[in-house]
């Protein structure tokens, strides 16, 4: 069959992506640069049964997708910095009440309305810890289409898989940057859907009563089922409890199964790193700066090579670790003040051969920007 | 259906204060749902935060309760995912018309098919008793000891300007009236809004000075009066109780059905 090319922006990469993983319902709300998100889905959902709506503001459209995810619906809403402020008390909700969703946030420069129309990689911390309270979270990212689109669909099936919110982390340049896209074919990414439960209409069900294999399946709300759904420590009735073994034992629950299953979410690439001598460690569009000077350095027989993550969250500390081992430095090149390189400096042997390769004025980060901090680690000057 | 049977049993006792008028509300509001004959499988509640947000627990319906302000919004997007199911969204009047102000305005505009309770009782209870944007000038509260100087909203007056397409209030005193106006409310199809005064004897009668849950009662009895009524001409400081606004328009959900439609016909 005629493959299915497309060329197109990074923005409507991901709608195919969440349309392939059977996306149902978006909430959203104008902001750049994800815009073209909402755009492409109020046309694209209705054609297909599908429902998209523009709320009146980001948290309303955060509400919204929550409520249309317990009913039995793939959801997604889309933002940008400032947006996914302004959603952070109801993804914790999501965190805490277990209810799949997938949060775009589009990364423009920032602290405040900052740099809408250009990039930076700022939010990462904020991806991390943005909603109160302790917590764990899923954080996916992409440094082109392809990647755009199969990180989309990781996400759904991340959240469907876990019960948990999954941020996808883009930025502005994959955002609205245009190249192809092959759209694969049905069946060619597999596809995770719900766990329904199998209690029967009529029996009593526990929406927070975990299987052996600790996996809770979800009765869709509204349906057969009737039980309560709150954001406050809950038992497994879903009932409130400030009892301090249930309070404990639901916060080890959230934290636990994310972070027990590190290596399960951790995706990444890697170029040329078997006898590499200098790692860089970068994600987003920032590694494709970082891709451009590796393969130039080994046209001239430099042993350079490139870590690319896929999962900022959990951070992939073990793989990290593992993958920089053997290098005599490690350069982590992003486009903030070094946030995933304190993470590379937690998770590797010798922190101090560890260094940031940066740039926080909303400027893509260029082949010389990440050239010029590799020859003062090599002593040449720039 | 016997009106116990509407009540989750195991969760009781309820943790509302000793003649706080929300247990009144849900009183009148499961009478409604009896006298419908309505299923406990097709009704879907959704709350937010604050003491009559606690009443979803307490109820055998599918239940939802939320986070501060945001019931609304929840609630739209259970709607319109699900628009067979009745919704009914019980609020506070901070919950309703502060923090969640921006989405009662916009669930009226939109004119979506759900129920909004506005429980009024002036206060924040569950905080100790600050005051709201319901509480009006000269309210004494934690947060106003030398007594307010805020103008109030008027519940009626504002749904009726977003679009509300049902709008009506009463008390917890006329608890007859209340039972009915619920029960067209939830018939109605559209944006309904139902405001119930109702009192907080713990933290606004007490510091007011309006006695107990009697008196304020009573105080609801002597203070208002049915829409439209000779008295309200003779003495306007009186609270009108009733119907404000009955009309059709077209409801969200069914709008959104022609969206569906009208791209599926240019597919």
């Amino acid at each position: 069959m005629k493959p299915n090319i497309k060329f197109l922006q990074g923005n409507e990469a991901c709608v195919e992506g969440a349309l392939y993983a059977g996306l149902r319902f978006f909430a959203g709300y104008p902001i750049t640069p994800s815009t073209e998100i909402a755009e492409t889905l109020s046309a694209r959902l209705p054609r297909i049964g599908g429902k998209f709506i523009q709320m009146e503001d980001e948290i309303a459209s955060m509400c919204a997708i929550i409520g249309a995810s317990l009913t039995g619906n793939k959801v997604m809403t889309a933002t940008s910095g400032p947006g996914f402020s302004l959603k952070q008390e109801a993804l914790g909700y999501a965190v805490m009440a277990e209810i799949p969703c997938v949060v775009v946030n589009v990364q423009r420069g920032g602290p405040s309305t900052g740099n809408p129309t250009h990039v930076a990689q700022g939010d990462v911390m904020q991806a991390r810890w943005g909603t109160h309270g302790d917590h764990a979270i899923v954080t996916l990212t992409a440094s082109n289409h392809q990647d755009v689109f199969a990180m989309t669909v990781e996400a759904f099936n991340i959240a469907e898989t876990f019960r948990t919110p999954v941020i996808l982390l883009f930025d502005e340049v994959v955002g609205h940057m245009r190249e192809k896209l092959v759209i694969p074919e049905p069946g060619d990414i597999p596809l995770v859907e719900r766990l329904r439960t199998s209690v029967p209409g009529g029996v009593d069900y526990h929406p927070y009563l975990p299987r052996e294999d600790g996996r809770l399946p979800m009765s869709d709300f509204g349906g057969v089922h009737r039980y309560n759904v709150t954001g406050l420590f809950h038992d497994m009735w879903g009932f409130p409890s400030d009892n301090p073994g249930v309070v404990h034992g639901l916060l080890r629950h959230l934290v636990d199964k994310i972070e027990n299953n590190v290596d399960q979410l951790a995706r990444y690439k890697e170029f040329y790193l078997d006898d590499a001598e200098v790692v860089l460690v970068s994600y987003g569009s920032s590694a494709r700066s970082a891709l451009h000077v590796v393969r130039n350095r080994r046209a001239r027989g430099e042993k350079l090579g490139l870590l690319e993550l896929q999962t900022l969250w959990p951070f992939p500390a073990g793989i990290v670790r593992a993958k920089c081992a053997r290098a005599r430095s490690v350069v982590v090149v992003e486009m903030n003040t070094g946030q995933i390189m304190r993470e590379v400096k937690a998770a590797v042997e010798a922190p101090e051969k560890v260094f940031l390769a940066n740039r926080i004025d909303c400027s893509l980060i260029t082949p010389t920007d990440i050239r010029n901090i590799l020859r003062l680690i090599q002593g040449r000057g720039v | 259906m016997a009106i116990k049977d509407y009540i989750r049993e195991r969760f009781f006792p309820h943790m509302w204060c000793p003649g706080c008028g929300h247990g009144i509300v849900l009183n009148s509001l499961l009478r409604a749902v009896e006298e419908l004959g309505m299923s406990k499988n097709e009704i879907v509640m959704v709350s937010g935060i604050g003491c009559s947000s606690r009443i979803s627990g307490y109820l055998d319906f599918h239940t939802l309760h939320t986070i501060h302000g945001r019931a609304l919004a929840f609630a739209t997007g259970v709607k319109l995912s699900r628009p067979e199911l009745n919704l009914i969204v019980p609020m506070g009047d901070g919950d309703a018309l502060a923090i969640g102000g921006n989405h009662f305005i916009h669930a009226a505009r939109r004119n979506i098919d759900l129920t909004a309770i506005v429980m009024n009782n002036r206060i924040y209870g569950m905080t100790g008793g600050q005051f709201s944007p319901l509480s009006g000038c000269g309210v004494m509260a934690t947060t106003a000891p030398f007594a307010t100087v805020d103008q109030s909203f008027d519940v009626a007056e504002l749904a009726k300007a977003a679009g509300a397409t049902f709008v009506a209030r009463s008390t917890t005193y006329h608890v007859q009236q209340l039972t009915k106006l619920l029960r067209e409310a939830i018939l109605h199809e559209g944006f309904s809004v139902v405001e119930v005064l109702t009192q907080c004897p713990t933290y606004f009668g007490r510091r007011n000075k309006q006695g107990g849950a009697v008196e304020m009662m009573k105080w609801f009895k002597d203070n208002t009066t049915p829409v439209g009524s000779k008295a309200k001409q003779e003495n306007p400081a009186l609270i009108e109780r009733g119907i404000f606004v009955q009309k059709e328009m077209p409801e969200y959900c069914k709008a959104y059905d022609q969206v569906i439609e009208r791209a599926q016909k240019g597919k």
